[in-house]
């Protein structure tokens, strides 16, 4: 059964948005603009929740935004409708439920700036093309430099983000200062900010509305999205997979598309196929609903806290993943408290603020802090892992490549240098600097 | 915040230590013989378990030496901890 409950781990879902709730005095304060009164009722139900069939063309495993998105643009692009989204949990409930909801395409490397570009092309166009609000909201983002060195790293970025056709500018701390005036600019702090880059096209979206409007139109279009099925093995002849076990029956399949995120080792263990990832717990928390005060996103990878505030008015906050490998959806506490320390010391004016609810997902890190999009050793098994801490912007733009991937059986030119076999070639698309672990 | 025993020290909190990734993986015998793809297992590809996972702890803040664990990595509980030099104990 699909039930809206079933997305009440919403973060964003703790104190209720209605006007009666504004009226029983709920929210915080009075505010001027009840925060959130314009975001849309949560929807009813958006799509069906049928048996598996016996076959598909294709089966995908996860049905996170990943998944959703590359369904969405098998059929959109490819007309192959023949297709199962096959989820463990509830539909998009893993780390689309869980992350910070950034959205950038500031990326160093070439092959990256392609890649995330797209996507936020794709991004500007989403809602339009789903026919369902996502709240993408352009709000910009800035990246705070506060060494020499980050400085330099800083303009480099911004250069080569320039010459891939990336909205990017260098600012100096006065500009820092009127793009988001509550940053502490002040030059006596431990890590002084000595500028930032500035994406003026990055933002954030609703997404438990992404996957939704995502779920409504692929399940409109006759994909089966099956939630409660766990893939708990393939069944093999010789290269290829004919199919899948499930918890809920086996399932023949002409192509497997695997899109689990954190999960990706545990069935390409079951394929015997070895990928570099580790999962790591990586966690976020956000305060109390507070007037509009932070009207960009701000992040810094030098003291390591990044935030913006959510349409309703919560801080949304997150850092580094936890050292360890986890895949327990939680982390360390003291992970967190290094974060506020850092939040409070940049925003001062946060020293108040409530901090209401932690929770973690399990990301999938790579050694070079890129993804890994494409074919694997087996004819018929495509693999999208390694998103690490910043996938969810990827959203869009992985769903295309990697639907074109498979409906091609050979790479997107856009996922061709995130191979597997750049570990063995050395081809690194090296992101650490401006993918790990900021988002 | 997990108490980590330090198989030298004792007792400490978490915050005292480094991680080091997967345990036992020696340096390979035959260095030049290895052919790209088997160096890049050595460097890149690491076990990713679900469950019980033997991984290499450093006791940064303390006595810095490292140290080898066992750790749930769903429960993130230590099962043990023992010094490099021994074997990976039998736990449940
Ligand atoms: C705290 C946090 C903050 C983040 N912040 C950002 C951010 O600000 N910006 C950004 O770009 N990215 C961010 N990310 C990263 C982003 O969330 C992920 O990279 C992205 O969601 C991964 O793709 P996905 O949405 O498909 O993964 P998921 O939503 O995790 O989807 C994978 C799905 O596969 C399912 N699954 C696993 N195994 C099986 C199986 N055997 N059978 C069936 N189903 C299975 C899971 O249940 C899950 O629903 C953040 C992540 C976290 C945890
Ligand atoms: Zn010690």
């Amino acid at each position: 059964m699909t039930t809206v409950d079933a997305f009440s781990t919403d973060p964003d879902d703790a104190v209720p948005h209605t006007p009666a709730a504004a009226a029983e005095g709920r929210l915080h304060g009075t505010p001027p603009r009840t925060p959130g009164a314009d975001l849309p009722e949560h929807p009813d139900f958006l799509w069906k929740d049928p048996e598996p069939k016996k076959a598909y063309d294709v089966v995908i495993v996860g049905g996170g935004g990943h998944g959703l998105a590359t369904a969405h643009y098998l059929v959109k692009n490819h007309g192959i409708t023949n297709v199962a989204v096959l989820e463990k949990g509830w539909l998009a409930g893993g780390n689309m439920a869980r992350n910070t909801t950034l959205i950038r395409s500031n990326y160093l490397w070439d092959e990256s700036a392609a890649i995330y570009e797209h996507s936020l092309k794709l991004w500007e166009g989403l809602e339009e093309d789903l026919g369902y609000p996502i709240l993408f909201s352009q709000r910009g983002v800035l990246n705070l430099a506060h060494t020499l060195q980050d400085v330099r790293d800083s303009v480099r970025r911004v250069e080569a983000n320039v010459l891939n056709g990336v909205d990017a500018e260098w600012l100096e701390p006065d500009e820092v200062r009127k793009v988001c005036p509550i940053v502490n600019t002040s030059s006596d702090i431990r890590y002084p900010v000595l500028g930032a880059t500035y994406q003026p096209r990055a933002g954030i979206a609703k997404h438990d509305y992404v996957g939704w409007g995502f779920a409504r139109r692929i399940d409109e279009a006759g994909v089966d999205i099956i939630q409660g099925c766990e893939v708990t093995g393939f069944l093999r002849d010789g290269n290829r997979v004919t199919g899948v076990r499930t918890t809920r029956g086996d399932i023949a399949c002409g192509k497997v598309a695997l899109a689990a995120a954190g999960s990706t080792s545990v069935l390409t263990d079951m394929l015997g196929l070895r990928v570099p990832i580790q999962s790591h717990p990586l966690q976020a928390l956000v305060s109390e609903l507070l007037e509009p005060v932070h009207p960009t996103i701000v992040m810094s990878n030098a003291v390591h806290v990044y935030v913006s505030q959510a349409h309703k008015g919560e801080l949304v906050m997150g850092a580094g993943v936890d050292a360890y490998n986890g895949y327990g959806q939680r982390g360390a506490f003291h992970v967190i408290e290094r974060q506020m320390a850092a939040a409070v010391e940049l925003f001062p004016v946060f020293a108040r603020a409530h901090l209401l609810r932690t929770w973690g997902g399990i990301v999938d890190t790579t050694p070079d802090a890129s993804p890994i999009v494409g074919r694997t050793p087996y004819d018929n098994v495509f693999l999208n892992c390694g998103w690490g801490t910043g996938g969810f912007k990827a959203t869009p733009g992985v769903g295309w490549v990697f639907a074109d991937t498979i409906a091609n059986d050979e790479p997107h030119p856009y996922a061709a240098p995130f191979s597997l076999d750049r570990f063995v070639t050395g081809r690194l698309v090296d992101e650490h600097g401006a993918a790990a672990v900021a988002h | 915040m997990q108490m980590i025993q330090c198989p030298w020290c004792g007792p400490r909190e978490e915050v005292e230590f480094h991680y080091g990734g997967q345990a036992h993986v020696p340096y390979p015998s035959e260095p030049a013989a290895l052919s790209d793809e088997e160096w890049a297992h050595y460097l890149f590809f690491r076990d990713n378990t679900r469950g019980l996972y033997a991984e290499r702890w450093s006791h940064s803040s303390g006595c810095r030496k490292w140290f080898n664990a066992v750790r749930d990595t769903v429960t993130y509980r230590f099962h043990a901890t023992y010094r490099p030099d021994e074997p990976r104990p039998v736990t449940a």
